[in-house]
């Protein structure tokens, strides 16, 4: 019937029928003054504040069971809530002033739901539910209501609630919930945090649209697209079932795959790996069973920024990349910008043609000491795991020497301090210019392996900008020209003991992988999520 | 009376889980601690207090403490937010 649009939370795809979680909101008389002494009721606000210590602390063990530690956590910060002093003294005060003992618990909490809610950070503007929700339970302690929850919900069912807090989600009826909808949150809610965690699709932040919603509704969810269809069609219907199955089909290679080796009929193994921009992709990479990484961008490092990131800066991030895959492969390509990327602090002159201006190694050469830097800390990283080495962009030979005659006085500069590193590392060059194709002959004495990068060599070979859509017609990376290219490409390196491999769009393309296979490929790089239909396709042939 | 001069170094800055700590870790000391941030001081027993200084990632805060165990104390804080506490990966 209708799409409504909020914030994808957690991807996955359900339909079913409404649940609407309204947890009683309790309504309390802010101005209630009464006679009780204040003895009695600060005793009062002690019972029922040591009774949420009871009952936040079995949601603790509940999640600690369900191996949630993660999740849990919260609690540890809920508990501390509930014996914060600043709390205790304004309960008192308002207590003083004469306030019931529910309206002073509700008027302290919310004084410092207030603080948080005025901070700039989005992280503390969403503590101040958790201090509203722990708030909420004492006064329900000590009305005698007890809080809602979603254990048990009476029929399969998508919940659509004004926001969940994390006790909300704590225990959720598993065989029942199918997904979360809620009016209010972002991306850092908790209601995200928990449908990832669950499992579920979660579209939140849909504000108002769904108030009159009612339980007879049913509703459709796509959590990654982050739409809710109201009442569903049929054609609707078929759309979402369709796209769940797609879901469920890519989740099934996905099991059947990720740890699988893609060995081909002869015996020989193709090394399937992902391309990745920095630690934050390492997850995702190996949740889809990456060999390891064929292409680890570097440039992210060093943009938006104010100055160039230090040596430790980045022996840090390559250090976690490296140790995350530990005997796996890593490649760490060398710096590649250019002209086109707006980085202050290189004060990089504005080229009339950036894309064939100095840019990657190029301009590592122009610039040893941000070269070097960057070599340096690869070096002192490479003991953390299985470190390969990629200059990008090499045009001849020459290039190549360049930079390891750097690469050699940076090693010869850690021996010197006694700073251990991995002295076998592999060195290779990107091969996505033409000339390095046809001279992969002379480039192969130099090198360990080529990663052939077919976006650029697609681009380079045609003359004719990718970017450029009325030029679409020659962007054809399968075209006779290129393959003739990278078979040059892989034959030089093989008849020097050497490998190759490819990172760029084609790697991951299922129509590309079978000739790539035939022309002798080594190694195959793509964005991770490509990898098990990659692994499916090289152990069909 | 110590005082020192800390960087948040956490991804998501002092909130929940690594105020949490935070907090847990200055109540293992006697001595009396507080922290200030932009002209705000809290006293570091108070989780509300900690958390409402809207410390994010890379912000300055100064931690000063008196009693016994006072540098043992900005010892082991220091540590704590220099090492990424509480860290969500």
């Amino acid at each position: 019937m209708s799409t409504l649009k909020g914030i994808a939370a957690s991807a996955g795809i359900a339909i079913g029928r409404v649940y609407i979680y309204r947890p009683d909101d309790v309504i309390l008389d802010l101005e209630s003054h009464d006679s009780v002494s204040v003895e009695e009721k600060l005793k009062a606000i002690s019972l029922a504040t040591e009774s949420v210590h009871h009952q936040v602390k079995a949601l603790h063990a509940h999640m600690e069971e369900q191996g949630k530690s993660k999740e849990a956590e919260i609690f540890s910060a809920y508990e501390m809530f509930l014996d914060d002093p600043t709390l205790q003294e304004a309960m008192e005060r308002y207590v003083r002033e004469g306030y019931s003992a529910a309206a002073a618990v509700h008027r302290a909490y919310e004084d410092s739901v207030q603080l948080m809610d005025n901070l700039a950070d989005a992280y503390f503007r969403e503590r101040a539910k958790d201090i509203r929700d722990v708030g909420d339970r004492v006064v329900r302690a000590l009305l005698g209501m007890p809080k809602a929850d979603l254990r048990a919900l009476p029929y399969p069912a998508i919940v659509v609630a004004r926001d969940l807090a994390p006790a909300d989600t704590a225990s959720v009826d598993r065989e029942n919930v199918l997904g979360f909808v809620t009016e209010q949150g972002s991306t850092t809610s908790h209601t995200a945090i928990l449908a990832q965690a669950l499992g579920l699709p979660a579209v939140v932040g849909l504000g108002t649209a769904l108030a009159d919603v009612d339980e007879h509704a049913r509703l459709g969810v796509d959590g990654a697209a982050g739409t809710v269809v109201l009442d569903p069609t049929p054609e609707e219907r078929a759309t979402l079932e369709e796209g769940a199955r797609a879901l469920a089909a890519e989740q099934e290679l996905l099991t059947q795959y990720k740890d699988k080796e893609a060995v081909l009929g002869n015996g020989k193994r193709i090394e399937v790996s992902a391309d990745i921009g920095g630690p934050g992709d390492v997850a995702t990479a190996l949740r889809f069973g990456a060999d390891g990484v064929g292409l680890y961008r570097t440039e992210f490092l060093f943009l938006d920024r104010d100055s160039p990131p230090t040596e430790e800066e980045q022996v840090e991030a390559y250090r976690s990349v490296l140790t995350a895959f530990g005997s796996r492969p890593v490649i760490i390509r060398t710096l590649d910008i250019g002209g086109d990327k707006q980085i202050p602090y290189l004060h990089l002159p504005a080229e009339a043609n950036p894309f064939l201006g100095v840019r990657a190694t190029r301009l590592g050469l122009r610039r040893p000491t941000l070269f070097k830097t960057q070599l340096r800390a690869i070096l002192r990283a490479s003991t953390a795991g299985t470190t390969r080495i990629m200059y990008p962009m090499i045009a001849v030979a020459e290039e190549i020497e360049q930079a390891n005659l750097l690469l050699q006085s940076v090693r010869k500069e850690l021996d010197a301090e006694d700073i251990p590193y991995d002295h076998d590392l592999e060195v290779g060059v990107m091969v996505e210019i033409p000339s390095a194709a046809l001279d992969a002959e002379r480039l192969a004495d130099r090198v360990d392996f080529f990663s052939i990068g077919t976006n650029d060599l697609t681009q380079y070979t045609f003359a004719a900008d990718r970017t450029n859509r009325d030029l679409n017609y020659l962007y054809q990376p399968l075209h006779p020209a290129v393959l003739f290219l990278i078979r040059m490409t892989i034959e030089a390196a093989h008849s020097h003991g050497k490998w190759a491999g490819i990172c760029g769009e084609l790697a991951g393309a299922p129509q590309a992988i079978p000739v790539l296979i035939a022309m002798g490929i080594d190694q195959l790089s793509m964005s991770s999520a490509k990898i098990p239909r990659a692994k499916q396709i090289i152990l069909s042939l | 009376m110590t005082a020192r001069t800390l960087t948040v170094h956490n991804k998501t800055g002092l909130h929940a889980r690594p105020a949490t700590l935070f907090v847990q870790t200055a109540a293992r000391f006697k001595s009396k601690i507080e922290v200030t941030r932009e002209g705000r001081t809290v006293d570091t027993k108070n989780i509300l207090g900690v958390l409402s200084l809207g410390a994010g990632k890379n912000s300055v805060i100064e931690v000063e403490a008196e009693g016994a165990d006072e540098s043992a104390a900005l010892d082991a804080l220091e540590t704590l937010l220099t090492t990424g506490i509480g860290q969500e990966e």
